[in-house]
């Protein structure tokens, strides 16, 4: 109850400090200026007597493909940036001092807060993902092979992003705070690319640090795998998917251990909070 | 049942003491001031006190329960020195959070916030954001917080600064109201007069370590000091106080001062001036002044805090 209590009180946060507001609200124009977009381009490709209606379906994967990526990326900055301050900054202004000292444990006020997050991002993930997905289905009428694992894989990659920044938060400024975490999930960004490129080439050093690299954060490795369970078709065809096409996908035990990745690092975040002096 | 009972608690950090030796027992219904220089370590010795910060060593019960236990913690309520809320809350809003978070039921905590905020002269700002209130205004919300839980054990640090005249009055009825329903409140301010106001005992803390802890109403018997002037201070005068033993308190200040005629003595209580002054005039001293004077709480803290650097 007191987790709920903790939950609720971070999402009415959200809502009262206009957070989810704006970001629905710049959500819409982005689908709006996607949906903009890829109206136009159809309305050519439409009008147009030479394009193939293989290349309008390539259109719709690209189309699709890149703006759920863009949407992928959006999210990890969002669920960076709503979380980076919530433990560090209520710590700095002992507004973290009056809650502590109620018969509540630490560990549910990080568990608590932890949910919250992890409510919005699921939600938004869904809102944005589902907007893109139905706006590109209503207008090229190209339909993924699959839709909720990929969204609750983007979700995922969201509630990832956002459970390194609370671990941060127990120890960090907000400041360092949000540097580690926007450096760690370069660090999985700068990785994938290598190891995409390097499996191109057959590059096993590039592999390996891509690997690497996902295991240090998997981000980058659940988006992959969330792509191509949108469209299986996008592996190792650079056609649907140009520099983002996908060239080795990761492994279901590479999801299990983004799972079980932020289930330990959620644990170590209980039990640093509980540990450290306020 | 001691509301604080705590033994040689100790508090490092790195190769900084913050506190060295916290020893020292708090009753029910008792109103304790806790007073030291800055940097004496106070809030350090709450923070261990409400599991803020863990002790080094030593060890101490709230309410006969250990330090950190999670279900005391329901009556305890604790003001921070510095603190901020939720500043996008409303006033019932965080109260009604604070009352969950001490797991009230939504009846009961309907039923006392708007009595907290009517007791703390909020009543006007109940659905006011924190974000718009005063400083004195948020000191107020946060003792109401502090009371939601009808506590027996109250935490205040600072809990006069940023507020006003009426406000301190306020503050002091309130704690005046905690004792008479018999909760013990540990306080801790720099307002010395604050201190001397409202509190039953008084402890003094210097490095860490509790110095003295005596009631008010001993301090007040030891502190009676007493003026005496003269026509012509002289040897045989200070012989004839000298004689005066029984009555006078060894800790003369300022035997003598030939260029005012003063003489600053000490009794034990007020009854025994009417005695001195008998006794002189009895023995052909004329009597200028003889004035008792209260020395101030700040006196004895300067006293006690100086006199143990010296």
């Amino acid at each position: 109850m007191q987790i709920w209590n903790i939950a609720s009180l971070t999402i009415h946060e959200g809502v009262r400090r206009n957070i989810v507001r704006l970001a629905i609200g710049m959500g819409i124009l982005f689908l709006i200026v996607f949906g903009t977009g890829v109206h136009y381009i159809f309305l050519q490709f439409e009008d147009a007597s030479f394009i193939s209606s293989n290349e309008m379906e390539i259109a719709s994967i690209a189309l699709t493909i890149v703006g759920l990526y863009v949407i992928n990326f959006l999210l990890i900055l969002v669920s960076v940036l709503i979380s980076v301050a919530s433990i560090s900054s209520e710590i700095d202004t002992h507004v973290i001092d009056t809650i502590v000292t109620k018969p509540i444990s630490r560990w549910e006020i990080v568990l608590g807060k932890w949910l919250g997050f992890a409510i919005m991002i699921t939600i938004y993930a869904t809102f944005m993902a589902g907007g893109l997905i139905m706006i590109s289905a209503f207008r090229t009428g190209y339909r993924l092979e699959t839709i909720v694992p990929g969204v609750a894989l983007m979700a995922l990659n969201g509630i990832l992003v956002m459970t390194i920044s609370i671990a941060g938060g127990t120890r960090l400024s907000t400041l360092a705070n949000g540097v580690v975490a926007f450096m760690l999930y370069g660090i999985a960004f700068i990785g994938t690319w290598v190891e995409n490129i390097g499996s191109v080439f057959e590059n096993e050093a590039a592999v390996n640090i891509g690997i690497l690299s996902s295991l240090i954060v998997p981000a980058e490795a659940v988006w992959r795998k969330a792509s191509i369970s949108f469209e299986p078709r996008i592996l190792g065809n650079p056609q649907f998917a140009g520099p983002i096409t996908v060239f080795s996908e990761p492994s279901d035990l590479m999801m299990w251990y983004a799972v079980i990745y932020v289930v330990a690092l959620l644990g170590w975040s209980l039990w640093s909070f509980s540990q450290r002096d306020l | 049942m001691t509301a604080i009972e705590t033994k040689q608690l100790r508090k490092e950090y790195g190769t900084k003491t913050a506190v060295d030796d916290l020893t020292l027992e708090v009753e029910p219904g008792e109103v304790f001031g806790f007073l030291g220089p800055n940097g004496a370590g106070k809030t350090t010795s709450i923070k261990m006190l409400l599991n803020l910060v863990t002790p080094t060593s030593g060890n101490g019960r709230l309410l006969g329960q250990p330090l950190g236990d999670n279900e005391i913690r329901g009556k305890i309520g604790y003001l921070p020195e510095h603190f901020r809320f939720h500043t996008w809350l409303k006033a019932w809003e965080f109260l009604d959070f604070h009352g969950k978070m001490f797991r009230m039921e939504k009846s009961q905590r309907q039923d006392v916030i708007p009595k907290l905020l009517d007791l703390v002269g909020l009543k006007e700002s109940t659905y006011a954001k924190l974000g718009t209130f005063s400083k004195g205004m948020t000191q107020r919300i946060g003792l109401a917080q502090a009371l939601m839980n009808d506590p027996k054990l109250v935490f205040l640090d600072e809990p006069t600064s940023g507020l006003d005249p009426l406000g301190r009055k306020l503050v002091r009825d309130i704690i005046d109201g905690l004792r008479n329903e018999g909760t013990a409140v540990f306080l801790n301010s720099h307002l010395l007069s604050e201190i001397e106001q409202t509190c039953d005992r008084v402890a003094f803390i210097r490095s860490g370590v509790v110095l003295e802890t005596n009631s008010m109403a001993t301090l007040n018997q030891e502190r009676l000091r007493v003026v005496l002037r003269v026509a012509k201070p002289s040897a045989e005068l200070a012989n004839d106080l000298a004689s005066l033993g029984d009555y006078i308190s060894a800790d003369v200040d300022a035997p003598f001062n030939c260029e005012t005629g003063q003489i600053i003595f000490h009794v034990d209580c007020e009854e025994n001036i009417g005695s001195v002054a008998r006794h002189l005039v009895e023995n052909g001293h004329s009597i200028y002044e003889l004035k008792p004077q209260r020395i101030t709480l700040e006196e004895r803290f300067l006293d006690v805090i100086q006199g143990e650097e010296e």
